[in-house]
């Protein structure tokens, strides 16, 4: 009887843990009321967006449902020498459809991205069916392989079956500056074309040191405001938040005026004569202005986090340190650098992925020396048009952020950052 | 090894934080060695002031402190050798009780043996031996209090100074933590400077007692003396509890003066008055009043008993006597109590070397 836990009932007879969900029910949907508009927002322009961006990201179905007979002959079909008769059957009569849906142009181009070439003789082979010119009663092979030579060539069949999976890692590959090669394989592209990769490290460059310059400077500031007496410290909090009141784009339009060739910033150089007027040096449209910009606009991130926890340390603290014999710098190093690595770390960490995802500024100041990958993916939203390889980057992008998260986590510990 | 008497001296000092207002004023102190002196007063007396610039966090605005006969003014204060308890313990929040304790030891260099043996040696003394490795969150208010004493003794400074330490203590753990710390004291001999306001927590700890009030020190003498022979009313007023009489001297003779109050006239004990026509305060300690003396005492007067307050070990009683309704006696709580009601009227007597004719108020 004793290894039988007996069951606590409430005066009426109802065990005590019937009792107790029924009388919390009517708090726990109430607070679940009080969430779901907020988790209802969260889904919509959270969760659903980035699903919708990793579909469009690996999305291949287009060219599949373009030519599905002609997939299905190439199932059969080695890819090693020019597919038979079949498969160039199929291809006509696929190709037939998308002509009387006037949808051919799309599958050149699309083709055309997975080789070059294929735009003009899909081109060329409308043309002669839209004339009628191939006779359905004699081998279509023969005759589509007199449209173009490149028609004859094995490269460019190949290059259709590649495109035959629903699904395709081609454009994440791309964002590393790799390809699948004719036979199937990964493989990297010319040395002299791998800008992608040059972005990524640029960009962690980028974020890295915005970082480090943010902690250098930020730390002192944030300090200085938690120790300060009310009044001045006040004052000194409007300076920092005073930024985030300015349009980030007037920010940085400001920081142009400053750090251009015959801005302000080089005008005081050459009066105090640190440089000479015709060698005036270049401040934007490089990393430099990249640095310079970011970092003071990413400065309150870093202040707040630390401020914050910078205040809940007891300035006795730093006394006892001192009276028990530190050297200032000791009790400060011993004592007072531990207790404000909560807010070093989120700050860096708030500081680094703002830093690694950021646009504007880059764009604006950055210059040629001076882009990261999200230029790249805007670039590619706005002016190329191919949101999925946009999507792939962006993703990309996300997962390292999610990483050096995890790494962070790893490494600190996120219970210990502490924002406020 | 004969101890020295001014082992810390402040000499001639002032202290003043914005130019305009003295929070210190000329204090004179001379603290000997292994003496266990406490500072009290209200808040914004100025002891903490005091007790900060020795510790080398306020610099004085005029004079020089001395320790062991040298200036330490110049000295900064992780050089000055001084032991010190915060009054929020300060512990550091991220290192362990070890850590805590090997920290002032660490940053004089000491061998990692030597460390341990003292770090075991202060935390048997403050009885929490086996604590080493606990985080000080993972302690109760008055085991960190215990790892703040055994902090700043474990380098064996020359002075210990302990600011307002047992404030966030409850009563019962105060009262017993003064006990530890008094013995702490007397066991190991160091100079300690004790910071409070509580004046109970003085009397039961300290060798001396400076009372502090108004950037001076009002009174400077054992706790004994101190508190039957206050020098002023406003120490009467604070140490302890105080019946008082505003009047007039009208006639002084060596160890007695006669005071005129609003309408009857009492002895007492001329103090700070000098002569004749000065105005005064009388003091009286509640115990020193009696009910119906057996004994004959120089003044005996009636009053009629406005309210009885039961406090357990005794009991108070305020009575009308002398033109005042706010007359307190002590009555302690005996099987041969007497039955005291209110609106019943008593006969109250006591001696004029108790009533202590005062500066007036």
């Amino acid at each position: 009887m004793s290894s039988e836990t007996k069951k606590i009932l409430t005066t009426d007879g109802i065990p005590l843990e019937v009792s107790l969900k029924k009388a919390e029910k009517k708090n726990k949907i109430k607070a679940f009321l009080l969430v779901a508009p907020l988790l209802l927002f969260l889904i919509i322009t959270y969760v659903f967006p980035i699903g919708e961006m990793f579909s469009r990201s690996i999305d291949d179905k287009m060219i599949t449902n373009m030519l599905p007979k002609t997939f299905k002959e190439m199932e059969k079909w080695d890819g090693k020498e020019l597919p038979p008769e079949e498969v160039f059957t199929a291809f006509y009569y696929d190709f037939k459809v998308l002509v009387e849906k006037q949808e051919h142009g799309k599958l050149g181009q699309r083709l055309n991205k997975e080789k070059n070439g294929f735009n003009s003789i899909t081109k060329k082979l409308f043309r002669q069916v839209k004339r009628k010119k191939i006779d359905e009663s004699v081998s279509i092979k023969e005759q589509i392989m007199k449209v173009h030579k490149r028609w004859r060539t094995v490269e460019y069949w190949q290059a259709i079956k590649r495109t035959a999976p629903p699904y395709t890692m081609a454009k994440y590959l791309k964002g590393m500056d790799m390809y699948y090669a004719a036979d199937g394989s990964i493989t990297q592209v010319e040395e002299d074309r791998r800008i992608h990769r040059i972005l990524w490290l640029r960009t962690l460059e980028i974020a890295f040191f915005v970082t480090l310059f943010c902690f250098l400077m930020g730390y002192p500031i944030a300090h200085l405001l938690a120790t300060l007496p009310m009044k001045y410290s006040n004052l000194l909090m409007i300076c920092v938040l005073l930024p985030f009141w300015t349009s980030l784009l007037v920010r940085t339009a400001s920081w142009m005026i400053l750090l251009q060739q015959q801005g302000v910033v080089n005008d005081f150089f050459v009066m105090i004569g640190l440089v000479a007027d015709d060698n005036r040096p270049e401040m934007m449209y490089n990393k430099v202005g990249t640095y310079v910009a970011m970092t003071q606009i990413l400065l309150p991130f870093m202040v707040l986090p630390l401020y914050s926890v910078m205040k809940t340390i007891s300035p006795s603290l730093m006394r006892a340190g001192k009276s028990l014999g530190g050297t200032p710098f000791v009790a400060f190093w011993k004592v007072y650098f531990p207790l404000t690595i909560p807010g070093i770390g989120a700050g860096c960490l708030l500081v680094f992925i703002l830093a690694i995802g950021y646009y504007i500024t880059p764009a604006l100041v950055g210059g040629a020396s001076g882009t990261l990958i999200s230029n790249q993916i805007a670039f590619h939203m706005k002016q190329t048009l191919d949101w999925s390889f946009a999507s792939a980057m962006g993703l990309m992008l996300l997962s390292g952020v999610l990483v050096i998260y995890w790494i962070y986590n790893k490494l600190v510990g996120v219970d210990n950052i502490k924002l406020g | 090894m004969s101890k020295n008497p001014e082992f810390v001296k402040f000499d001639k000092v002032d202290k003043s934080y914005d130019g305009k207002v003295l929070v210190v004023k000329d204090l004179q102190l001379d603290i000997a060695e292994g003496e266990f002196i406490t500072m009290l007063g209200p808040s914004g007396s100025g002891k903490t002031t005091c007790l900060m610039m020795l510790a080398g966090f306020e610099t004085p605005t005029h004079g020089e402190i001395l320790l062991d006969g040298n200036i330490i003014s110049n000295i900064p204060p992780h050089k000055r050798g001084i032991g010190m308890v915060f009054q929020n313990y300060a512990l550091f929040p991220h290192m362990t009780v070890y850590e805590n304790l090997a920290f002032p030891l660490r940053v004089r260099k000491v061998e990692k043996d030597e460390i341990d043996k003292k770090v075991d040696k202060a935390l048997s003394m403050v009885s929490l031996s086996g604590f080493e490795t606990r985080m000080p969150a993972q302690l109760s208010g008055g085991q960190q209090q215990r790892v703040a004493v055994a902090r700043a003794l474990v380098f064996d400074p020359a002075v210990v100074l302990m600011d307002e330490p047992l404030g966030a203590l409850d009563k019962n753990l105060r009262e017993s933590m003064q006990y530890e710390i008094k013995h702490i004291h007397e066991s190991i001999g160091v100079t300690v400077v004790y910071v409070t306001h509580d004046q109970s927590e003085a009397l039961t700890m300290s060798n001396r007692i400076a009372v502090f009030n108004d950037g001076k020190v009002q009174q400077l003498s054992n706790p004994a003396e101190l508190y039957e022979k206050p020098v002023n009313s406003f120490v009467a007023e604070f140490i302890g509890e105080n019946n008082t009489f505003n009047g007039e001297v009208i006639d002084i003779a060596k160890d007695k003066c006669k005071v005129k109050l609003a309408n009857s006239e009492i002895l007492a004990n001329p103090i700070s008055v000098k002569s004749k026509g000065e105005k005064t305060t009388v003091s009286l300690r509640p115990e020193r009043a009696l009910i119906n003396p057996t004994d004959k005492m120089d003044n005996m007067f009636t009053g009629k008993i406005e309210e009885v307050i039961y406090h357990g070990d005794h009991t108070r009683v305020r009575l009308n006597l002398l033109g005042s309704s706010e007359f307190i006696l002590k009555v302690p709580n005996s099987t041969s109590n007497l039955e005291l009601k209110v609106s019943q009227d008593i006969n109250i007597g006591w001696n004029s070397t108790d009533a202590r004719a005062l500066d007036p108020k």
